[in-house]
């Protein structure tokens, strides 16, 4: 039973188990969340009643949906975490409260995922992944101009991105908890990378289909393309807000933490470690960057592999968005 | 369109009608008209059939009757009123809508929240609403069942509560969407009896021609959004040619 | 996430002092048992082993098999993989050398009792959460979050997740089935297309259930204003916490809370 299905164990890696996360890390992502629902609470009070059991309905689908999957090469399946597919649908706000309640309901009816740990669970899988996930895809889109191809390739940036940052956002918490950065950054992004595949794939298939069938149920996205919409949102601004927070907190933390341990022995050991890995890891890690900068010593090595990580997919996702931008603007419409 | 309509004797026939539905249209977003000059009659008690092919506008007319959907031409009345914003409250409270798909109408977690739902949003006290769950489990046959959760009850069992969720609002007309369908037949004669006990006027609209024989004294066909016959079920359902014509079978 | 039934399932409706307790009373002291053993440091074995020796009374007073809880709770072991790093990477008395091709890992005691004390709290913690979901059903957790103030809008969400949680996974599992049948493979045949071709059509299965979603909660709608739903949620008012209860609440809390305060006086705080 316990190795049964290793894709879900592995999707687990970002249901952070009670115990793994100190109790300050714990509390301030609670802090962290709790401000993000109140805000997303707010926002959906002010829409109409028609949205609470569609989005009731639509965290069962999330639930149902993480369950269909499609075999990979080497013994492990692809599927879907959902938070960049529920925030593209349903936009940020709804998606967030969605996701919330997806990881809530897995957290108290399956053990998957702690209780203590839960605001950090939540934050990771739903705040973050629907935000991140809206941000990107609807940014992309807009750089596509909204060709059906545009759809493919933002949904799958979306939904790969999301996963990234969920996974780094786990990272975080876990090195602020103590674990040693050098390991828990390649692992959790290497592993990620290869699914945020899968999740990528699924979300522009996913979206692409629910376009084509019944474009009317994506307005949520197309109508965010028009400009009035970019303005409409100051919670999406205060949203956003927090997300940058919880990130930029992350971040300051995790440059932090390796020198306020004061801990050189352990520091030297990240080189060992980091060693160590290379030689235990799966295949699919090949396709990671190598967080560690050879010729650095212990501490600036972890540092470096924080800041690293948590700006990389930020920067391509810019990137692109400002290439695809400049390009645009050069070809009239 | 053929009008068979014989004035019923068999029924006490009171002057201000239950539910009375005049010269309704409807036309759904896409274009597509769904009724097409609708009218009708119920009067207390009475119980009415309500058949035709899929598509012919069924399930449109129920939704019509407490105000889910409302005809842009024609109107319906409910104890001689019309359905209006300002009367739907009332409306809902008198005519008890229950869909085909109980897991649709079954949207609580479980059995008392459902059957609680309609009371509570009546602005009832704390122990009107218990006792009326009581009471309209108790009418349909599934005291004891208040802590189950819809998911683990069969479709039989899901659908009498479904029933008891319209009840504890205590309406007087029924309209039920396809209640014998997916029925397995040991389920479908607790349904026919239940059904024949309730006192309540019922509009239902169905296939089952064995149920319209067991049950309903009056049918209504619907065919192509328009009432093609409005009388007593014997005569209609002992006339082949014109249960042919309307695809109907044989009880 | 599977949905298969857990053998704790049948414990649901059993009768015991446990399952007898109000729903919030539990929640809170599941949290504040988890909390307690979050605090502890590293090596507080005597402390751990208290709220160990308190919740496995708890589990047997609920007449739950202890055996199976314990294994049950091993869900969170693959985590432990990460946390395995713990063991080389903590500074303390060499215990273990690993020689590793070019490089030597060094395992040391006190990276040992880390690893081994997160392993334990995590371990316990599952154990609390279970032996709440086991004895508690789960609408009686919603109320229970409701009445401590957790905003109605949100738990009216988690109500409906719930209720249609198990119809869509459901209709999930009947299109794996379908598609099962569907798929044959030929000797000496590749299987199955290519890997963005197996993620479209799961895309696709998505999307599809999707819509099936979005159309159900269209008609949930209906029959929600069908029975008087004007976009106010109303629920029957809770009863307050008897004293008893209240008293349950506060010895517990603070046994746990002693528990975590003479852990730290006896080892002059955490490390």
């Amino acid at each position: 039973m316990l190795f049964e299905n290793l894709a879900q164990q592995i999707l687990l890696g970002l249901h952070i188990p009670d115990g793994f996360l100190s109790v300050p890390v714990s509390a301030l992502w609670w802090i962290l969340t709790i401000a993000a629902l109140a805000v997303a609470v707010r926002q959906v009070d002010g829409l109409s009643e028609r949205q609470i059991p569609l989005m009731g309905v639509m965290a069962a689908f999330i639930f149902a949906g993480q369950m269909l999957n499609f075999p990979i090469p080497g013994g492990t399946s692809g599927h879907l975490l959902g938070g960049a597919l529920a925030a593209l649908l349903l936009g940020p706000w709804a998606a967030s409260l969605v996701m919330a309640c997806v990881v809530a309901l897995q957290a108290l009816l399956f053990q998957d995922g702690g209780l203590l740990v839960l605001g950090a669970n939540i934050f990771n899988m739903g705040i973050a992944t629907a935000f991140v996930g809206w941000w990107v895809g609807t940014a992309l889109l807009r750089a596509f101009g909204g060709q059906r191809w545009g759809l493919v390739a933002a949904g799958f940036v979306a939904g790969w991105v999301s996963l990234m940052v969920a996974a780094i956002l786990t990272s975080v918490q876990l090195v602020l908890s103590g674990l040693s950065a050098a390991i828990v950054f390649p692992a959790m992004l290497g592993v990620h990378a290869v699914i945020g595949i899968g999740e990528g794939l699924i979300t522009a298939a996913a979206l692409a289909f629910v376009v084509a069938t019944r474009p009317d149920l994506a307005s949520t996205l197309t109508g965010s393309l028009g400009t009035d919409a970019a303005r409409r949102g100051v919670g999406r601004g205060a949203l956003a807000g927090i997300t940058g927070v919880g990130l930029a907190i992350a971040a300051g933390l995790a440059l932090l933490s390796p020198l306020a341990s004061g801990d050189p022995d352990g520091l030297e050991r990240v080189a060992e470690d980091q060693g160590f890995l290379e030689r235990a890891q799966d295949p699919a890690y090949n396709v990671l960057p190598d967080y560690t900068i050879p010729g650095l010593d212990g501490p600036i090595s972890t540092i470096v592999a924080g800041i690293v990580g948590l700006l990389i997919v930020f920067a391509i996702a810019y990137g692109v968005t400002l290439l695809l931008r400049g390009n645009k603007a050069e070809t009239p419409r | 369109m053929l009008d068979l309509a014989e004035p019923h004797t068999d029924q006490p026939a009171p002057t201000v009608a239950m539910l009375e539905l005049r010269g309704l249209h409807y036309t759904y977003p896409d274009g597509t008209p769904a009724l097409r000059g609708v009218s009708l009659r119920v009067c207390a008690g009475e119980k009415v059939a309500l058949v035709g092919p899929n598509g012919a506008g069924k399930s449109t007319l129920l939704l019509h009757l407490n105000g889910v959907l409302r005809a842009p031409e024609g109107a319906v009345l409910v104890d001689g009123a019309p359905v209006a914003d300002t009367t739907i409250r009332q409306v809902r409270a008198r005519v008890g809508l229950v869909f085909q798909d109980p897991d649709d109408q079954l949207f609580s977690p479980t059995v008392f929240d459902d059957v609680a739902f309609g009371p509570l949003h009546m602005g009832l006290g704390e122990a009107e609403v218990r006792e009326r769950v009581a009471r309209a489990l108790a009418q349909v046959g599934m005291a004891g069942f208040e802590r189950r959760m819809p998911h683990h009850m069969s479709l039989g069992q899901r659908k009498r509560v479904a029933i008891a969720t319209v009840l504890a609002m205590d309406p007087a007309l029924l309209a039920l969407d396809e209640p014998s369908a997916g029925l397995d037949p040991r389920a479908r004669r607790g349904l026919v009896q239940l059904l024949r006990d309730l006192p309540q006027a019922m509009i239902v609209s169905t296939h089952d021609m064995r149920l319209v024989a067991e049950v309903f004294p009056r049918m209504v066909v619907l065919a192509e959004g328009q009432v093609a016959y409005d009388g007593p079920s014997a005569p209609f359902l002992a006339d082949s040619a014109l249960l042919e014509r309307y695809g109907l079978e044989r009880p | 996430m599977t949905l298969a039934p857990s053998a704790l399932d049948r414990y649901i409706d059993s009768k015991s002092p446990v399952h007898a307790l109000d729903a919030r009373v539990k929640l809170l002291l599941t949290l504040a048992c988890i909390l307690a053993l979050g605090l502890l440091p590293p090596g507080a074995w005597a402390g751990i082993a208290t709220i160990a020796t308190i919740l496995w009374w708890a589990v047997l007073r609920a007449r739950i098999g202890l055996g199976l809880v314990m294994r049950r709770a091993f869900v969170a072991l693959p985590f432990a993989l990460v946390a395995l790093t713990l063991v080389f990477s903590r500074p303390g008395v060499p215990l273990l050398r690993l020689p590793l091709g070019p490089l030597t890992l060094t395992a040391t005691d006190a990276g040992l009792i880390a690893f081994a004390s997160v392993l334990v709290k995590s371990w316990l913690s599952v154990q609390a959460a279970l032996l709440l979901t086991a004895t508690t059903h789960f609408t009686d957790v919603l109320h229970a979050l409701r009445a401590l103030r957790l905003p109605a809008v949100l738990v009216a969400i988690l109500s409906f997740a719930y209720r249609y949680l198990f119809v869509l996974v459901d209709e999930a599992q009947r299109m794996l089935r379908a598609r099962e049948c569907r798929s044959a493979e030929l000797p000496g045949q590749r299987p199955g297309g290519s890997i963005v071709w197996r993620a479209t059509v799961v895309g696709q299965m998505v999307g599809t259930l999707f819509l099936r979603s979005y159309e159900r909660s269209e008609r949930i709608y209906v029959a929600m204003l069908s029975r008087g739903y004007s976009g106010e949620l109303r629920a029957l008012h809770h009863r307050p916490l008897s004293r008893r209860e209240q008293g349950l609440l506060f010895v517990g809390g603070g046994i746990l809370a002693a528990i975590v305060f003479l852990t730290y006086v006896a080892g002059g705080g955490p490390r």
